[in-house]
């Protein structure tokens, strides 16, 4: 097992490494975003830095979105995926671990790049670490509905225009609790509640999703 | 003797059009079946639903071996070189690592073994799927147009691949549009028509 | 128990049976929300607090109640479908989401009318709304998915793995949304035994909600008579129903 495991990583660190560019696409999607909220307000406009918490998750949301309806296309259209149904080994751990690196190549960097982003947008020091923890537990639930998504539209010819919005209307609560946490800390309350919440989530999601993405999968190769 | 892939009444579905219906079919030891017909007629779609795939409108099917499966989506990554691939996939066959360079080089493949696939051509990008079949031993073989994409010397080499398989008691399940090679085996011809 | 269900899930018995069922279902509808409307916006005392502008409750809160229920039958028969892969289930799916999303958009739009007198503008962001605003989505996700794919079986089961991850959704979604902000009045049917609101306010609104039910089932079942019919176009048993003049 713990072999497999190494080949599956070890396979999508090799894929990732050769496209080194699609990993920096939404890090950079989310810094144009942000300059662009910066842009369209007054020049330091203290209201910016005010609602900074919720710029910064739904940039960070609609970067996450980037690349998703590619999450499993190359396998499909080259046979991985079929190779991988007929082997017998558990479709839902190569899911998994598939999410991890793709969260790993996306979602982390973005969680790295939001604390300078909150200063840009005028939001100094104090709730900044709240923001990031938001983001290290909240991120790893989008990349997982989103893969979820992804499996559920393989396949389908508009799978990039139909992604966002049903994508979208899950991750809700997540950015509520998400946004909400950091709004907290940014007033000085104890944002401790909805990070919770996100924990639980995460787990939740880490349990449910991969299997019912495994089940999508074998559908629409069906 | 056992039969290794039993089929009984199937029944298979693309979209809303009902391709085969009531199909029996035995495949044993020794057997190799050669499905044979017109494009669109379903065989890949009946091959996708003899390895589970695809879901069968009605029947059964019995397969009492592990399998290797050959797509006509070869499943070889063309960002990744040959040994990567193969890499990984006797990871997943639960092969040894060992296998894989002895399989390259079987197939013709030792000197590209480190260039990406997608710097191959369609033949070797073929040959690299194929090696896969002898990274782990497995008695049922479902091959969807193996030979495509092959030339005479690669044809050569499938035949005596198959030869090898049939003597250690497997069986092949192919589809192809050309004649086959190799000597070995109970030859069974099957035209799928409308 | 077990013959029982699967009769019901053989699509030709379900189409007659659904036949049979429907005109009663209509009837009673017809009937419950024409005496919710003429009780409730005819007898009923207006409001002592909201005056004439409660009367949209008639249609506003039977209409909330079914949003949420009809998702639950949703994920219901999705769970069915994929555990057990029962073809009407699959149908219930994708039947039974525009309507629910009708209902949704129905709640939305009442809630919004009453919203303007009750708090000076159509829309602000309460809770209640605003996961109505999401279930709509959510719905609107539903149909567009199934829009997508062209096998109609590889569609609908993609629907209910959805609509079973949406179900959980609309819980949290629900919950997190209250935590967010709460402004709307608190729940006033939700106490039993002491409703706050009158006897005579209360029956008519009762009548509706039944009304919606029953007009939601009779909507399912002639859509699930349409899906089966599309689906089995080329099986025997539509083509006799066809010759009998039955469809």
């Amino acid at each position: 097992m713990s072999r497999l495991i190494l080949a599956l990583v070890q396979r999508e660190a090799r894929l990732w490494l050769r496209r080194k560019a699609d990993a920096l696409l939404p890090l950079l999607f989310l810094a144009i975003t942000v300059t662009l909220f910066g842009l369209g307000a007054r020049p330091n406009d203290p209201a910016l830095a005010q609602s900074a918490p919720a710029v910064i998750w739904v940039c960070s949301l609609l970067a996450m979105l980037l690349g998703l309806d590619r999450l499993f296309r190359e396998d499909r259209e080259d046979g991985s995926l079929e190779l991988l149904q007929v082997s017998g080994q558990p479709l839902a751990l190569a899911v998994a671990l598939k999410l991890l690196m793709h969260w790993v190549m996306t979602g982390l960097p973005v969680c790295l790049l939001a604390a300078p982003l909150a200063s840009q947008l005028g939001w100094s020091g104090a709730g900044q670490g709240t923001l990031v923890l938001s983001l290290v537990l909240g991120t790893p639930v989008l990349t997982l509905i989103g893969g979820f998504v992804a499996a559920l539209t393989l396949g389908l010819p508009r799978a990039g225009l139909l992604l966002p919005g049903l994508v979208l209307p899950l991750v809700v609560p997540i950015l509520i609790f998400g946004s909400g946490a950091a709004r907290l800390a940014q007033s000085g309350a104890d944002p401790a509640g909805p990070l919770y919440f996100l924990a639980a989530a995460l787990v939740l999601a880490l349990t449910l999703l991969p299997g019912l993405a495994a089940a999508a999968l074998r559908n629409a190769s069906d | 003797m056992e039969p290794l892939l039993l089929v009984q009444g199937l029944a298979v579905r693309r979209g809303d059009r009902l391709l085969l219906r009531d199909l029996d079919l035995r495949l044993q030891p020794g057997e190799r079946l050669h499905l044979r017909g017109a494009n669109g007629i379903g065989k890949s779609s009946l091959l996708e639903c003899l390895a589970g795939l695809r879901t069968a409108e009605a029947g059964q099917v019995v397969r009492r071996a592990p399998l290797h499966w050959l797509g006509h989506r070869h499943g070889v990554n063309l960002a990744l070189s040959p040994l990567e691939n193969l890499g990984y996939a006797a990871a997943l066959l639960g092969a040894g690592e060992a296998a894989v360079l002895p399989a390259l080089e079987q197939l013709g493949l030792g000197r590209q073994r480190h260039r990406p696939c997608a710097q191959l051509s369609a033949g070797q990008r073929r040959r690299t799927a194929l090696a896969r079949l002898l990274l782990s031993r497995r008695p049922l073989w479902l091959l969807d147009e193996p030979l495509a994409g092959l030339d005479a010397e690669g044809i050569e080499r499938v035949g005596a691949l198959l030869d090898a398989h049939l003597a250690s008691g497997g069986a092949v399940l192919l589809t192809s549009h050309q004649p086959l090679p190799g000597r070995l085996g109970v030859f069974l011809e099957r035209s799928l028509t409308r | 128990m077990w013959t029982w269900f699967h009769r019901l899930a053989s699509p030709p018995w379900f189409y007659d049976f659904a036949g049979r069922l429907l005109p009663w279902l209509g009837l009673a509808s017809l009937l419950l929300i024409g005496y919710g409307t003429v009780g409730g916006l005819l007898l009923a005392p207006p409001d002592y607090q909201q005056g004439e502008a409660f009367r949209i409750i008639y249609v506003h809160v039977p209409a909330a109640w079914l949003s949420l229920q009809v998702y639950l039958v949703m994920a219901l028969a999705a769970a069915i479908a994929l555990i057990w892969r029962i073809k009407l289930a699959e149908c219930v799916v994708v039947a039974a989401a525009p309507i629910g999303a009708s209902f949704t958009a129905l709640a939305l739009v009442t809630g919004m009318l009453w919203g303007k007198p009750m708090w000076g503008a159509y829309w602000v962001w309460d809770a209640r709304l605003t996961s109505e605003l999401v279930l709509l989505f959510l719905y609107l996700g539903v149909i567009g998915l199934h829009q997508a794919f062209e096998d109609a079986r590889a569609g609908a089961r993609a629907c209910a793995l959805l609509a079973l991850v949406g179900v959980v959704n609309v819980v949290i979604v629900k919950y997190s949304v209250e935590w967010w902000n709460s402004l709307h009045q608190g729940p006033t049917i939700s106490k039993i035994g002491k409703p706050s609101i009158s006897l005579e306010m209360l029956w008519p609104l009762l009548g509706m909600t039944l009304g919606f039910m029953t007009l939601f089932g009779h909507a399912l079942l002639r859509r699930l008579q349409n899906e089966l019919l599309q689906r089995e176009a080329r099986s025997q048993w539509v083509r006799e129903r066809w010759a009998r003049g039955d469809v």
